[in-house]
């Protein structure tokens, strides 16, 4: 495979309405040459009409998409050079592989012999090289996404764009193809867009994640970030596990069923509010037989995750999730009372409850 | 902590319980499979061996041999020709209003009504279809006098409707819905993501259709005209209604071979051209269902 360098890519202020519906609110984000953004939402928040639009398959109401510096906005889809993978079902059914992957080098006039191999060269990148004769009815639906990253690649696009490309696999497949997606996207280095509504899927895959509600990017930064430094009560609930637990605000803190833990926005205002507590934070710091308290309560379900189990337990007034390493939550089988610990990192609260 | 699955259920020499059943499923298939025996392969095996005997009852090819009579070559060929223009007119007019269908809204009224309309029209022929056009637009037809009348005299140089063309006119009347129902399947087979995808390769509309679209659906396309095809090649009592002299097509010589009106009454003659329809109409059909096999195969 040539060398091939990214291109930054631009979205400013894009609008997109269908009818009285907002898809994108004055959108912007930029994608740094080479780097691999994950766009992460519910359905309907406009994560996949950020990546049409970009695609140019559809037209934006207002803002600018630009690319490599070059203002895209009102350029075709056939005339923006981007590689784009579909949710599914997207090779051509009547074509082999090799024709699949071979088609946009045929739309752009080059010669059979020579689109053959450049073909036959791309398929060798995502390892299925052996199946260049088979027909998309003859390959796994893991295959068939493999043979349409070849299809998307071969063109040597600006720009990758994949819309929801894992979402109908099996999640075995799907955790082994987005891997294999993530190795090809470095090493070709092109700048990718990436949609999904699954945040494993984007945590995993992106350099950063934008989470999106109601048009809007409600926060974009490293996976780490969004998911231990959430920007907002959408952003803590939409991306991992959080528990709500009700405490008061006072001075820069909140104080959570006798617990005291900082706040990540010191300015929220003293009072009554919700705090928003990572399952990894809460933690069985001993047996609360004959105990009583805001934080005694009675193991109701143990769930084994493999290296660590998520612990529900019932405080009475509400149920709280603890994320422990699976030897430890093996101490405290259901029906077991438990004294609960809150670890004092930031939280964020809201208020508007 | 590891959890184990519910054992499998198995005798204790690991065979399933019950032993082997008679499988039984094709019993449902019985009603379908007597009423086809009756009305069509029993009928089929009395004409052809019918075709195949004299009037006393011997062996013979004769009536094969009959078939190569003038008039009898020259009607086969006008049916060839109306049954190849009235199906490629109605597959292509009836493309085109299947695929306006297939773009719109799957679940909107326009659809369903066009889908119920077809579903009633292609069926809807004989005495009277062709009543309907004699009433409509005859000589004495509503439509006709009232053309007439504003100086547009469609009857000036012949009276069309009742020779060839104007039974191609009918027949388009059932033709074209008839394609409706059977190429719909085909469009709405046709994924949006193929021309999202032949776009951003680079490719545009004319890319598009010579490509991707075109050549999943001309074996759709090609298996529908057959169809159409085999239904005005078969076709009786719509032209029968609208040309009773002359007989210009196959299935009234068969009429006319048993009713003697013509001719000689010739049972066996009769049947021999009714084994010539068989075979072409049986050569159209599995042409037809080998085009429809490769396009479900692509258009699920």
């Amino acid at each position: 495979m040539p060398e091939r360098t990214g291109v930054e890519v631009r979205l400013e202020n894009l609008q997109r309405r269908y009818g009285a519906v907002v898809a994108l609110d004055d959108l912007s984000l930029t994608i740094a040459p080479g780097e691999l953004v994950a766009l992460l939402g519910p359905s309907g928040c406009g994560k996949t009409t950020a990546l049409r639009l970009l695609a140019g398959l559809e037209d934006a109401d207002g803002g600018r998409v630009v690319i490599g510096g070059e203002d895209v906005t009102g350029l075709p889809a056939n005339r923006r050079n981007i590689g784009m993978v579909f949710q599914a079902y997207s090779l051509f059914p009547h074509m082999v592989a090799w024709e699949n992957v071979a088609f946009g080098l045929q739309m752009r006039g080059v010669g059979l012999a020579e689109r053959k191999k450049r073909a036959i060269d791309v398929l060798e990148l995502v390892g299925l090289s052996r199946f260049a004769n088979r027909y998309a009815s003859q390959m796994s639906g893991g295959q068939q996404q493999r043979v349409a990253l070849a299809r998307a690649l071969a063109i040597s696009p600006q720009v990758l764009l994949l819309d929801e490309p894992l979402s109908a696999l099996d999640a075995k497949v799907r955790s082994r193809l987005r891997d294999e997606i993530r190795r090809i996207q470095l090493e070709v280095g092109i700048t990718t867009l990436f949609v999904t509504h699954d945040q494993e899927e984007a945590l995993a895959i992106a350099d950063r994640v934008g989470v999106m509600q109601s048009g809007r990017l409600e926060q974009l930064g490293p996976p780490m970030t969004v998911y231990s430094r959430p920007a907002t009560p959408f952003v803590a609930d939409f991306v991992g596990l959080t528990n709500r637990i009700q405490g008061t605000v006072s001075r820069g803190s909140v104080d959570v069923r006798g617990a005291t833990i900082p706040l990540v926005d010191s300015s929220v205002p003293d009072g009554p509010a919700t705090a928003l507590v990572r399952p990894e934070a809460v933690s069985l710091v001993g047996n609360g037989e004959a105990q009583e308290g805001p934080l005694i309560g009675t193991v109701i379900a143990v769930a084994f995750l493999g290296a660590t189990s998520r612990v529900t337990v019932d405080l009475g007034d509400i149920t709280v999730l603890a994320q422990l390493p699976t030897s430890a939550a093996a101490e405290h089988p259901a029906g077991t009372r438990v004294k609960l610990a809150l670890r004092p990192d930031p939280v964020l609260v809201d208020s508007h409850n | 902590m590891t959890i184990a699955g519910a054992p499998a259920i198995t005798t204790s020499a690991g065979r399933p319980v019950g032993g082997r059943r008679l499988p039984l499923d094709w019993l449902g298939a019985v009603p379908f499979l007597v009423y086809v025996a009756i009305f069509l392969f029993l009928p089929t095996a009395i004409i052809v061996g019918g075709s195949v005997l004299d009037a006393n009852g011997s062996l013979t090819l004769v009536n094969f041999a009959h078939l190569s009579r003038d008039y009898i070559v020259k009607t086969t060929l006008n049916t060839i020709g109306l049954s190849a223009v009235t199906a490629l007119a109605g597959a292509t007019f009836g493309a085109l209003l299947a695929y306006a269908i297939a773009v719109g809204n799957r679940e909107g009224l326009v659809r369903r009504l066009t889908l119920s309309v077809s579903g009633v029209l292609a069926q809807f022929g004989g005495v009277t279809l062709a009543f309907a056009f004699i009433a409509t637009i005859g000589p004495a037809g509503f439509l006709y006098l009232w053309l007439a009348e504003h100086h547009a005299d469609i009857y000036a140089h012949s009276l069309w409707l009742f020779e060839l063309p104007g039974v191609a006119l009918v027949y388009l009347y059932f033709q074209i819905p008839l394609m409706v129902l059977v190429f719909l399947p085909a469009l709405d087979g046709i994924k949006p993501q193929w021309r999202e995808a032949t776009e951003s390769l680079g490719g545009g509309t004319w890319h598009y259709w010579r490509y991707v679209a075109g050549p999943l659906l001309a074996p759709a396309f090609l298996g529908a005209t057959l169809l159409l095809f085999a239904n005005a090649f078969s076709a009786y009592a719509t032209v029968n209604a609208l040309i009773n002299q002359g007989q210009p097509v196959i299935s009234q010589q068969i009429s006319g071979a048993l009713s003697g009106e013509v001719g000689t009454f010739e049972p066996g003659f009769a049947k021999a051209i009714a084994v010539e329809m068989v075979i072409i109409v049986t050569a159209v059909t599995v042409l037809y269902s080998l085009l429809q096999r490769r396009t479900s195969r692509w258009l699920q």
